[in-house]
């Protein structure tokens, strides 16, 4: 990462002067400064040419290494499809295009001002614009000057490639409600601040003074304030009110809604009719806290992405292979039957049988598993994995959607969104509230219609209605949640809104996924085998291991930990077998038993196997088992003790006896699982009644994420990969799971506690409206005190809850 | 005391032209990215070529 890049800039001797990095291999010498590689001497030769030299004076060695980078001609044709180009670009007119790239890579002030001066590396370009958090840029370029190939191409040659991925193409459009939101918001601020103007008066006795042709004037000003609140700002609550009562429901909706409509009409009559003062300010002030709460209950992480399906990991393009002629199409026209090529590092899109070459393939993104898996001719290689090594030949089986994996998202659970079979605490409290309130206006108006004082009736019944509008009851679910969502998102948890929070707290069963969830690679367990190691055959391990990025090579690497390197002659790795070398004339091998010719049985199981040869003869093999997240025997003890634990994977069943022991009994195992079967299985326990959380880490528990009451991703670094999710987990806080689904109930006791709170104030109103005795003075001091005091109740209280349960560092 | 009502429309008029500037920077997308403005305004205009060591503009 650019970070480690930076501290590695430290010490040595010669540093890239593009990168950072330490020059290990090579120096290249350009104009006097050293570069480890010819990719990062390129990136600065473009920028001196252009005189963007100034890259290097924003932050110190801003660039990106160009060792890893493969630099095909041909990869990017894909982007002189019209068709593509039209899927990707935001806008076109005949003269300028505009598109948005979305570039990873971007990680400092160097990068931005660079990307904005794109238009002294190529004319046709008009302006770059960074988004640095979204790590997006905006480009505005000529399209006559300029394709959007050679775009691409000139951003990669700098060292900013683009990631352009098959979701790219097929765009939603950008949601606007968030917008809206704060519109209102500010619309409703807006006349409520000035109609308090204009009623203040009435709440003094100095009013008198004014006389009436202003208190009249002041009340007209009042009405034409409330109607942009009326007609704009509270049409939310309309339509959600309208959509709950036409499916036989009543959430919290209605009665605010009809609070707001009463408050309105009997406001209008008051004032035109009756020429008294009517509720103007209340109706403003009323609606200004409902939408601070609502605005205040979301809290978006822009650099997270809760909704990224298999698209966003697929490329736009692939490379086919007619009559032995490469050329690169766009996914979407693969069709089965296509010969195509995979290259080193390049991701299988589609359910394929190997052709040719060794396939050597991680799973990572789709099973977590680390380690990557070798393939033979003829045996079928499923789309999600990444190729590593050399240049493999598939002949298609699938079409890319619908393929092993792929086909889980054409399961009906993709279709619909989440159906929330719990209601919320709010709406099930809000239908007996709403008739109990009804039954206590029409139980007024009829008690003082009965003693023959019909307008004071009407006033009673209106009274009740407009004092028992639930403004505070409504406002303790948004800020509680609210509340609890910073809370969480303080502690590495991340949801997606605040309605999981309510869905958390009535889980009665959590299922694990094994593999990157329960296990972690940096707990990986080693365990040697065979003659004695000496301390120099240590040396040599270590010396080679160090030479190999391979996952299994960093673990003997950590379990080797202190062991000092020598010197090792000749070092070099075969992709998918091992690494080899020479030390003192002889041949050193690490690697598959293949590889170093182990011809022989009896070997230990239940994890990979490294052997280590010299001269032909196996001295010994490391053993190397999955090891469990720090701390989670604690976490899934803590949870089974009051819930259902059950445990999914895709792996053979070889560790079931050994989780068995770590987990207890009571843990229900199943083996053997592919991603549909993880998917069905939390489908069966949601339809047996059971309130579900799947906790998975890789693409194939999409489907499980998905089905479950909640999904919570777990990911060792938050903003790089994470299959759609309703909250996501930074893996070192693995082990707080119990502590943040406990909380997520004290969160719904707050609630009801401050429902608690905002009834007695109700009551109280109640008491006073049935008697006709509310005025507008009355409304106007009671809802904004019950309003406030529920907010600073909530918040307190979860705060204080949050840092008494070790959630939280201080209060504030 | 009629001057109040040239005082209240003054003042509706300001508060209502705040309204609309406000509706405009939400629009414009002021509100969406509120970290790159912060950094690209440290960025010096013109370039300065050669080997010149510009005083630090280094982000620390």
């Amino acid at each position: 990462m650019p970070n480690q890049i930076h501290h590695a800039a430290s010490k040595s001797t010669a540093t890239c002067y593009h990168c950072g990095e330490e020059c290990r291999e090579e120096v290249l010498h350009f104009d006097e400064k050293e570069f480890c590689c010819t990719g990062c001497k390129l990136v600065y030769e473009v920028l001196s040419e252009n005189e963007l030299c100034n890259y290097y004076q924003i932050a110190e060695k801003p660039g990106i290494s160009q060792k890893e980078v493969s630099r095909k001609d041909n990869r990017f044709d894909y982007l002189d499809d019209a068709d593509i180009v039209h899927r990707l670009v935001d806008f076109q007119n005949g003269d300028e295009t505009h598109i948005t790239f979305s570039i990873p890579l971007i990680h400092c002030a160097s990068c931005i001002w660079l990307l904005e001066n794109l238009h002294k590396l190529h004319p046709g370009v008009v302006s770059g614009r960074v988004d640095f958090i979204k790590k997006k840029v905006q480009v505005k370029y000529h399209q006559d000057a300029i394709s959007l190939k050679e775009l691409v191409q000139l951003l990669s040659r700098i060292g900013y490639e683009p990631s352009i991925n098959l979701s790219d193409a097929d765009k939603k459009q950008p949601v606007f409600t968030d917008k809206k939101q704060i519109q209102k918001l500010a619309v409703a601020g807006f006349c409520f601040g000035n109609m308090m103007l204009f009623s203040l008066p009435e709440y003094f006795a100095e009013a008198e003074l004014l006389g009436d042709g202003f208190k009249k004037t002041f009340n007209y000003l009042n009405v034409l304030l409330a109607l942009p609140v009326f007609f704009y700002a509270a049409t939310d609550y309309y339509r959600s009110a309208w959509l709950s009562v036409k499916n036989r429901a009543v959430n919290m909706d209605v009665p605010i809604a009809l609070g707001i409509v009463t408050l309105f009409t009997y406001s209008l009559y008051d004032i035109f009719a009756l020429g008294n003062e009517g509720y103007m300010d209340t109706l403003g002030g009323l609606l200004f806290f409902l939408l601070i709460g609502k605005y205040y209950q979301q809290k978006t992480y822009d650099t997270l992405s809760f909704d990224r399906d298999y698209k966003s990991y697929f490329p736009i393009a692939v490379t086919r292979l007619v009559r032995n002629e490469e050329e690169v199409i766009p996914l979407i026209k693969l069709h089965v039957g296509d010969i195509i090529k995979v290259r080193n590092e390049e991701l299988i899109p589609a359910d394929s049988i190997l052709l040719e070459g060794e396939a050597y393939i991680d799973y990572s993104f789709v099973t977590g598993e680390q380690i990557p898996v070798a393939k033979k001719k003829g045996e079928l290689v499923y789309a999600g994995g990444r190729q590593r090594g050399q240049s493999i030949s598939l002949a298609v089986q699938k079409s890319p959607s619908q393929g092993y994996l792929t086909d889980l998202w054409n399961n009906e659970s993709f279709e619909k969104e989440k159906t929330h079979s719990l209601e919320s605490l709010a709406n099930r409290i809000s239908g007996k509230f709403t008739f109990t309130v009804l039954a206590i206006a029409l139980g007024a108006l009829v008690f003082w219609a009965a003693r023959g004082e019909v307008s004071l009736g009407v006033l009673a019944f209106t009274s009740v209605l407009i004092i028992t509008c639930p403004c505070a009851l409504a406002m303790s679910t948004p800020f509680t949640l609210g509340n609890t969502l910073r809370v969480f998102g303080q502690g590495k948890f991340y949801l997606k809104n605040a309605q999981v929070i309510e869905r958390m707290a009535q889980v009665d069963t959590v299922v694990f996924d094994k593999t990157g969830t329960l296990t972690a690679p940096s707990e990986a367990k080693v365990s040697y085998h065979g003659d004695r190691l000496s301390a120099e055959s240590k040396s040599i391990i270590k010396t080679l291991v160090s030479h190999s990025t391979h996952a299994l090579s960093n673990r003997i690497n950590s379990w080797l930990d202190g062991i000092s390197t020598l010197s090792v002659e000749e070092v070099h790795e075969i992709q998918g077998r091992g690494i080899q070398g020479f030390y003192k004339g002889q041949a050193i091998r690490l690697g598959s038993a293949e590889f170093v010719g182990y011809q022989g049985g009896d070997l230990k199981e239940g994890g990979n196997l490294v052997f280590f040869s010299i001269e032909g003869n196996v001295i010994g093999y490391f053993l190397i088992q999955s090891g469990l997240r720090k701390g989670i025997e604690q976490v899934v003890a803590q949870i089974g003790s009051n819930k259902e634990v059950h445990l999914l994977s895709g792996d053979q069943d070889h560790e079931r006896n050994h989780l068995k022991q770590v987990f207890g009994k009571d843990v229900l195992m199943n083996f053997h699982q592919s991603p549909k079967d993880k998917l069905e299985y939390i489908q069966t326990l949601n339809q047996a009644g059971a309130s579900t959380l799947m906790v998975g880490d890789g693409l194939n528990d999409a489907g499980a994420l998905r089905a479950a009451q909640v999904g919570i991703a777990v990911t060792d670094r938050i903003t790089n990969f994470s299959p759609a999710s309703d909250a996501i987990m930074d893996a070192a806080v693995m082990d707080r799971l119990p502590a943040f689904l406990d909380f997520a109930k004290t969160s719904r006791k707050i609630i009801k506690a401050s429902f608690g709170l905002s009834f007695t104030y109700n009551t109280i109103g109640v008491i006073f409206a049935v008697q006709g005795l509310v005025s507008p003075v009355f409304c106007a001091v009671l809802m904004p005190i019950s309003s406030i005091s529920v907010v600073v109740f909530t918040t307190l209280a979860t705060n204080y809850l949050a840092v008494k349960k070790g959630l939280k560092q201080k209060i504030w | 005391m009629e001057v109040i009502f040239v005082l209240i429309a003054v003042s509706l008029v300001l508060a209502g032209s705040f309204l609309f500037l406000f509706f405009r920077a939400v629009k414009s997308g002021q509100f969406e990215d509120d970290q790159t403005p912060a950094i690209r305004m440290l960025f010096e205009n013109e370039i300065k070529t050669n080997e010149k060591k510009v005083p630090s503009t280094k982000s620390k």
